[in-house]
């Protein structure tokens, strides 16, 4: 089976470049052949709106490039966006608030960290219940209420444009963890080992590369990132809800696997993972422009989500055949 | 030798001891729940639960099936929907056909969907994982497509279409006498017939399934189609159940299909656990979010323990699992 | 016997895997009730020829003939269906089935309703088992069967299948002397009723006991197929090996140094027992012993990668901190593993990666990999081993087996070790780099290195080693000086008593 695999590693590394090229293109067609996508205004909704996804892609590339996955991402987001209301309601302060639902965010990736790494258990199993467990604690937590009042300053930040331009204040913070995450993962020998552990976890502990602890931090960051964003959705929308960013996951999922992430670990890129989430927004928003209702969108993303893994599958085993039939006919000669 | 003879209903007994102690949570759970509130146990509180477990028992059969064979189907609350919305749209425009051509409808929809599932899979060479990810997004947005914000309500459903929820056979309504059906044939399916046993023996060891000349690829399509099939019929009966219909029916549901389904004792790296399990787990969810609306506790909690019982149940079949190995670990150290 | 007819002709079959040809134009027949030995080294090609005759691969070029009629099989199923029944080196069965259900698997007698006959199956499989002379429970699942037991439950399941043709690959690789014995008892009833038996093993006593016929294979090409009584066990070494043994073992004599590693009474429950040895600079200390002895396992715990219940390992006087290969790396170990695709090489990242994923951390400025660090260190160390390769980028899973060999060499003597493991060193890997290995690891002991061996190869053992450790069950079984050992000695201390009795 690994044998049948193989072939297409190298044809899969060049997906994320099919990918940037792919969403460079569609943002240049939008732009002339969609009205007001090319705006200023419009770029500005488009970096908010992606801002979630592509924050939550970051640390998930790392979780998935080592064979593991978290579907408890978007949970740990509503939770600490409930705890977020909470806290405001009980009178801490907001610069109290944000650490601590950060903190709170990387314990709850801790949790799942130790069941994985710890006790053993397939990751993914054990983040569908964390899933359903989170987001059940957000909602004991602040129930189906929402709260509302957070200080204008904080909101107005996260809403509020780089001098009062159209890049959006948040941007700049994805721009320096994008490029934290892209030097640890592309060059660094942490970044290294992520690789070896997803493509072959006993080779790695054979190399002396610590596999348990470094995927259980994976899990930590992955909760800590996913508190942060709880905090910046919560300030967004100016509303603290249990139910903020349900169903996140499946889009972080589907942009890190469509950005050339292999779902078995060992391949991808961060910047392939960036143009999946960029791709993804830049469809939604110029759809969303034409009046295409948003919801149809689902059926581009699930048919990119499985295209991402079928064509280089397809491109590969088109190869072997032709490579065999030219065997053959060399042999019969 | 004589050790090896020992262990084995030791094993064989811990299969049992699971769905065993599913009866068990179940007994304790009701008991406590009727002491609380004696409501609990009246006529129609049970043939609420029994028709609540009903939907979701039907889908856990089919997950049940896929997970066995060592994969996954996340797309079934999709399928779900788009089989619910094809069919009341169907039952609307023409109120004369009877219940059974919904019924069949629905399940050729789901069949449609989990073919096609099954061949990405199997032919494409693609994870389940991600397939069913993306079909889950597909049919979603061909539900949404298709209704485009619009919903089919209870009053242009023909009355014997809505009344199949309620109607029963023998005291028993049809919703639950479907599912017990479902469940009780696929079990045997799986536990007495040869496919049932390839099947397992295919999540079991997937290269030996291949070495033993077992027909993999009719299989795993087979699974599929069960699956999406059984979603596809769950979409019929949540219809009927509900009345109104959108493109949004089902979603999540997923989620609780496979809570089931896991809590249930089936192992989600395949080759062991039932699909009556899988159905008792069905049932034992949907008792736990009744008993919490009638002992006054916060509804709230439901999903919080949902989720915990799925970590629970995974963890301790890697509990035993571990153990066994240990205990054969130590046994051959004497040989 | 009627050996006029074969009941399977293998004609002139050749099977490449991208560029490397793994079989070349080999013919041989199998005839009823015989024993036919199938021999070669590692990688001659033999695995990939039982592949085919189970259906898992199919020839490029050539035919198989079952009875007199061409076959071609599509897979498993259709080898099956034609009377071949594969039992491969490690048993293919459902771990969670019970042992009945595994041997009826795809024609379990059914009852009316076409339902599985449980109570028929059970009683089928005791009959079977009865007939082997051996007491299984039916009902039990197979998980945590001993190899063994799971090899007969595999032989149950060909006479289940009424095979005519049985395939044995290397059945006997792991078992003990009595198992070995209770194999041969069942292989040689089978023979006299009249079935086809291709029988794999690198046990030259089993072929000459056992096999009627042999058929030598050499770098995926024919050699040979002479009646066993015909050759002797020289005459197969020679044309197995195709050159003079001696000269591949070029051990230097080297004066030994300090004590480099001191292993005391290492346990680990089920797995090894009191284990106590040391190895001193520029020596090399063979771990023999039978597959399953536990050799690699102590070795694992050594370097870290296993845990150990009780004992200590001590390195330069220092003691190593358990479980921890990274504290074993900075002390100076090295550790070449018995399986290269899986624990040796990570076979999608490229030939660079590989060679300095131990040293990535030295190698990074600041923290940050971003020059040439890795390419050069890549590229001195596979020019140093003379590692024939296209670009350090391809995947490494694209080399020969001897030339991935030479990249887990690089990747570990990249790191200076004091101490180098090695399990295995040569397995499955062709005779040119064999002896190639051969010498580096002379090489190194004669430049000071500390060396651990383990190997199933007892020429290799023999000729190689300074010293040999036996093990025998998770135990040390004897300590051989290099006079002392022999082949005789080593196997008896390996095997225990019942090698006398054979």
């Amino acid at each position: 089976m690994s044998e049948l695999r193989r072939p297409g590693s190298r044809r899969a590394l060049g997906w994320d470049s099919i990918i940037v090229a792919l969403t460079v293109v569609v943002l240049i067609i939008a732009s002339f052949a969609v009205e007001n996508f090319g705006t200023s205004r419009n770029f500005t909704f488009l970096a908010l709106d992606l801002l979630p996804i592509a924050l939550v892609a970051l640390p998930m590339t790392f979780i998935i490039v080592t064979g593991e996955i978290d579907l408890s991402v978007a949970s740990t987001l509503g939770f600490t966006s409930a705890l977020m209301g909470t806290f405001w309601t009980h009178g801490l302060s907001i610069e109290t608030i944000i650490p601590l639902c950060v903190v709170i965010g990387a314990i709850l990736g801790a949790v799942n960290g130790f069941l994985v790494t710890g006790l053993g258990l397939p990751s993914l199993a054990v983040t569908i219940g964390t899933l359903a467990f989170y987001r059940g604690l957000a909602l004991v937590v602040l129930g189906d209420g929402a709260v509302a009042d957070f200080p204008a300053a904080y909101t107005g930040w996260v809403t509020g444009n780089i001098g009062g331009g159209s890049i959006p204040n948040v941007l700049i913070l994805l721009v320096i963890l994008a490029l934290i995450f892209g030097v640890i993962l592309h060059a660094t020998p942490f970044g290294r080992s992520l690789y070896a552990i997803g493509a072959n976890a006993q080779a790695a502990h054979f190399s002396g590369i610590r596999v348990a602890r470094t995927k259980f931090w994976l899990y930590v960051v992955s909760g800590a990132v996913a508190g942060l964003v709880g905090v910046l959705w919560t300030l967004r929308y100016s509303s603290a809800r249990a139910d903020n960013g349900a169903g996140l996951e499946l889009a972080v999922v589907a942009a890190v696997l469509l950005g050339g992430v292999s779902i078995f670990g060992g391949k991808g890129t961060l910047p392939g993972v960036l143009a999946g989430v960029v791709l993804l927004a830049a469809l939604q928003n110029a759809l969303r422009l034409e009046d295409v209702s948003g919801q149809a969108l689902n059926i581009v993303t699930g048919v990119l989500l499985v295209a991402s893994v079928l064509l280089p599958n397809i491109i590969t085993s088109i190869r072997t055949t032709w490579q065999r039939r030219r065997l053959r006919s060399a042999a019969a000669h | 030798m004589t050790t090896m003879t020992v262990k084995a209903p030791a094993i064989g007994s811990f299969f049992k001891a699971r769905e065993l102690g599913i009866v068990l949570a179940l007994v304790a759970l009701v008991g406590y729940t009727a002491i609380g509130n004696p409501r609990f146990l009246s006529g129609q509180s049970i043939r609420d639960i029994l028709l609540n477990t009903a939907i979701l028992a039907v889908m856990a059969a089919g997950q049940a099936v896929v997970v066995i064979t060592r994969n996954i189907d996340l797309s079934v609350g999709s399928v779900l929907g788009l089989s619910a919305f094809a069919v009341a749209t169907m039952m609307s425009a023409n109120p004369d056909l009877p219940m059974i051509v919904a019924l069949l409808a629905g399940l050729a929809v789901g069949a449609v969907c989990g073919l096609l599932n099954g061949v990405l899979v199997r032919y494409g060479r693609v994870p389940a994982l991600v397939v069913t990810l993306g079909t889950l997004y597909i049919y979603r947005g061909l539900a949404y497509s298709w209704a485009g914000g619009s919903q089919v309500n209870a009053d242009e459903l023909p009355r014997h279409f809505l009344s199949f929820a309620n109607d029963s056979l023998l005291g028993i309504p049809w919703l639950v006498l479907i599912a017990i059906v479902v469940v009780g044939g696929v079990s045997l399916m799986m536990r007495n017939y040869r496919v049932g046993r390839e099947l397992y023996a295919m999540g079991s060891s997937p290269p030996a399934a291949e070495l033993a000349g077992i027909k993999v690829a009719r299989n795993l399509l087979g699974a599929f189609l069960l699956s999406g099939a059984l979603a596809g019929l769950a979409g019929v009966l949540f219809a009927a159940r509900f009345g109104t219909v959108d493109a949004a029916a089902g979603t999540g549901y997923e989620l609780n299909v496979v809570a089931a389904v896991v809590v249930g004792g089936v192992a989600v790296f395949g080759g062991s656990g039932s699909v009556w399990g899988a159905g008792l787990g069905a049932l034992l969810l949907t008792v736990i979010g009744s008993a919490l609306a009638v002992l006054d506790i916060n509804q709230f909690w439901q999903q919080a323990i949902v989720g915990a019982l799925i970590v629970l149940a995974i963890g301790a079949d890697r509990l035993v699992a571990v153990r066994l190995a240990r205990s054969l670990r130590k046994r051959d150290s004497h040989v | 016997m009627t050996a006029t007819q074969a009941v399977l002709d293998v004609l002139d079959v050749s099977k490449s895997f991208g560029a490397v040809a793994a079989v070349q134009g080999v013919s041989f027949p199998l005839y009823a009730g015989e024993v036919h030995a199938l021999v070669g080294e590692n990688g001659a090609g033999k695995s990939t020829i039982v592949k085919m005759l189970a259906g898992v691969h199919r020839p490029d070029t050539g035919q198989l003939v079952v009875t007199g009629a061409p076959v071609d099989f599509a897979g498993p199923g259709d080898a099956k269906a034609a009377g071949i029944a594969v039992i491969y080196q490690e048993p293919t069965l459902f771990p969670d089935l019970s042992v009945a259900e595994n041997i009826a698997m795809g024609n379990q007698p059914l009852t009316r309703l076409r339902q599985i006959d449980r109570k028929a199956m059970h009683a089928a499989a005791a009959k079977l088992f009865q007939r082997l002379g051996v007491q299984l429970d039916p009902t039990r699942p197979a998980r945590g069967l001993s190899i063994a037991d799971q090899q007969i439950v595999e032989i149950a399941k060909a006479l289940s299948s009424e095979a005519r043709i049985l395939v044995m690959d290397e059945p006997t690789a792991a078992l003990s002397g009595v198992e070995v014995e209770r194999l041969f008892a069942v292989v040689r009833s089978l023979r006299e009723e009249g079935a086809a038996i291709l029988f794999i093993s690198h046990r030259f006593e089993e072929i000459t006991r056992l096999c009627q016929r042999v058929t030598i294979m050499r770098d995926g090409k024919h050699v040979c197929t002479d009646l066993v009584a015909d050759l002797t066990v020289d005459d197969m070494i020679r044309r197995m090996v195709g050159r003079d043994l001696s000269a591949l073992f070029p051990k230097q004599d080297v004066p030994a140094g300090d004590v480099v590693l001191e292993v005391e009474g290492l346990s680990r429950e089920g797995v090894f027992k009191d284990v106590s040895f040391s190895v001193r600079a520029g020596e090399i200390v063979a771990l023999a012993g039978l597959v399953g002895a536990g050799r690699s396992e102590v070795m694992q715990a050594v370097f870290g990668v296993d845990p150990y219940d009780s004992g200590s390992v001590r390195f330069l006087g220092r003691r190593l901190k358990a479980g921890s290969p990274r504290a074993a790396m900075a002390a100076g170990m090295a550790l070449v593993p018995e399986d290269r695709r899986q624990q040796g090489l990570v076979m999608e990242l490229s030939i660079e990666r590989n060679v300095t994923l131990p040293r990535s951390r030295k190698l990074a400025r600041l923290g940050l990999l971003l020059g040439t660090a890795e390419r050069d260190e890549a590229y001195t160390w596979t020019r140093k081993l003379q590692t024939k390769l296209g670009r350090l980028t391809d995947p490494v899973g694209t080399l020969s087996g001897g030339n991935q060999q030479k990249v887990v060499l690089a990747k570990w003597l990249s790191t200076a070790p004091k101490l180098l493991i090695v399990d295995e060193p040569t397995r499955g890997i062709d005779v040119g780099t064999k002896a190639e290995v051969h010498r580096l690891m002379s090489q190194l002991a004669a430049d000071g290195m500390a060396v651990v061996m383990v190997s199933s190869e007892l020429p290799e053992v023999l000729g190689m080693a300074d010293r040999v450790v036996v093990l025998r069950e998770g135990h040390v079984a004897a300590e051989l000086t290099r006079a002392e050992a022999t082949e005789e000695s080593v196997m008896y201390a390996a095997m225990g008593q019942q090698v006398a009795a054979s």
